[in-house]
């Protein structure tokens, strides 16, 4: 099945996500609301996408967007997931009942943004110390012990 | 050490001749031969280092065998990149280590945090931050015989300690092993402050 096939599937099935339905590069992306997070990913995980590939984050300035890679094996297709939260209420819906996979990848997110990930089984830092303060990739981060590169380099 | 003739006389008791030697060129001799190694591998140095213990390079031969226990183990190869959260399982399993014990740091990233040396909240800039290092091995990764070569080097500085004397050439275990870097660091800055001819003696 090729994007366009997708499109057209996922159109007749659920036709509320229709038009949140995009294609950016060549991929198929749905960009939900943080209310409609959560449904998308039980719909898209009853329509066959039975695989998460990976979930990330993107700082945007003013808002987080989490990025959800999925699968389906039945289909033979993979498509993007995205959703902006706010920045200053970083919280989403853990997908852990629907994928496994989102275990160890969401506890990533929160350990480098900070997204709250509203029932997780054991949302703890992933690979940072216990005692660390902050999260480093957001764009605002600041910690003495970062040596700045150079502009000459 | 040197090897004589026996003497003359009666030769029935002394079937293989005698080895006259001191206590600090034997031991240094035994040691030397005879490294055993602590592999302290976090990221793509410990495969450079697998290949030199494999047998193409082989480097049994040189009496440096690899042993994943601290506790048997005389020399530490930290080879790869040692962030925050791992600092203190270095110092931790250096500390397990029994003396005499010696460190080589392996690859860029254990010798100055490498390319992770600017811009990164997590990697530590160097491995002698935490424990003093003996042997700095430049690469990223190093070939392997450059490895082999440290080993030959490390031998080389083993000669020069005295076991009856006391000489190590270890840093000084007086400091923490935390922040080790930082008073040098500290000490440097007093240096250049002081007098033009007493920083030159402390450079030199």
């Amino acid at each position: 099945m090729n994007v366009t096939e997708l499109r057209e599937h996922i159109c007749e099935t659920y036709p509320d996500l229709c038009p949140l339905f995009s294609l950016e590069f060549g991929d198929g992306v749905l960009t939900v609301d943080p209310e409609r997070l959560r449904q998308a990913a039980v719909d898209l995980h009853n329509f066959g996408f039975d695989l998460l590939g990976m979930v990330t984050a993107v700082d945007r300035g003013d808002a987080f967007e989490l990025v959800y890679r999925l699968r389906s094996r039945v289909l033979s297709v993979g498509m993007f997931l995205k959703c902006r939260i706010p920045r200053d209420e970083p919280k989403a819906p853990s997908m852990v009942d629907l994928w496994p996979a989102a275990d160890w990848h969401e506890r990533e997110v929160y350990d480098l943004f900070g997204v709250v990930f509203e029932g997780h089984p054991n949302l703890r830092r992933m690979f940072l110390p216990e005692d660390w303060k902050g999260h480093p990739l957001r764009k605002d981060y600041v910690d003495d012990n970062i040596i700045r590169r150079p502009d000459y380099f | 050490m040197a090897f004589v003739s026996p003497p003359e006389g009666p030769r029935e008791n002394v079937s293989a001749g005698i080895a006259l030697t001191s206590v600090d060129a034997l031991l240094n001799w035994g040691r030397g031969h005879s490294l055993w190694i602590m592999p302290m591998g976090t990221a793509c140095c410990a495969i450079e280092f697998m290949a030199t213990a494999m047998s193409k390079f082989d480097f049994d031969r040189h009496g440096t065998v690899p042993f994943i226990d601290p506790r048997h183990s005389d020399v530490m190869v930290v080879a790869g990149t040692i962030t925050r959260k791992m600092a203190p399982a270095v110092v931790r399993l250096y500390e397990q280590m029994p003396e005499p014990k010696w460190v080589v740091a392996m690859g860029n990233c254990a010798v100055s945090g490498g390319i992770f040396y600017y811009d990164s909240y997590s990697v530590i800039r160097g491995v002698d931050e935490l424990i003093p290092v003996d042997i700095y091995i430049a690469g990223c990764p190093p070939r392997p015989e450059a490895l082999e070569d440290a080993f030959l080097q490390l031998r080389n500085k083993i000669k020069t300690e005295s076991f009856v004397k006391g000489v190590r050439h270890t840093a000084d275990h007086e400091l923490p092993l935390l922040g080790h870097r930082k008073a040098a660091a500290h000490h440097d800055d007093a240096a250049k402050t002081a007098e033009p001819e007493s920083a030159e003696e402390a450079c030199s």
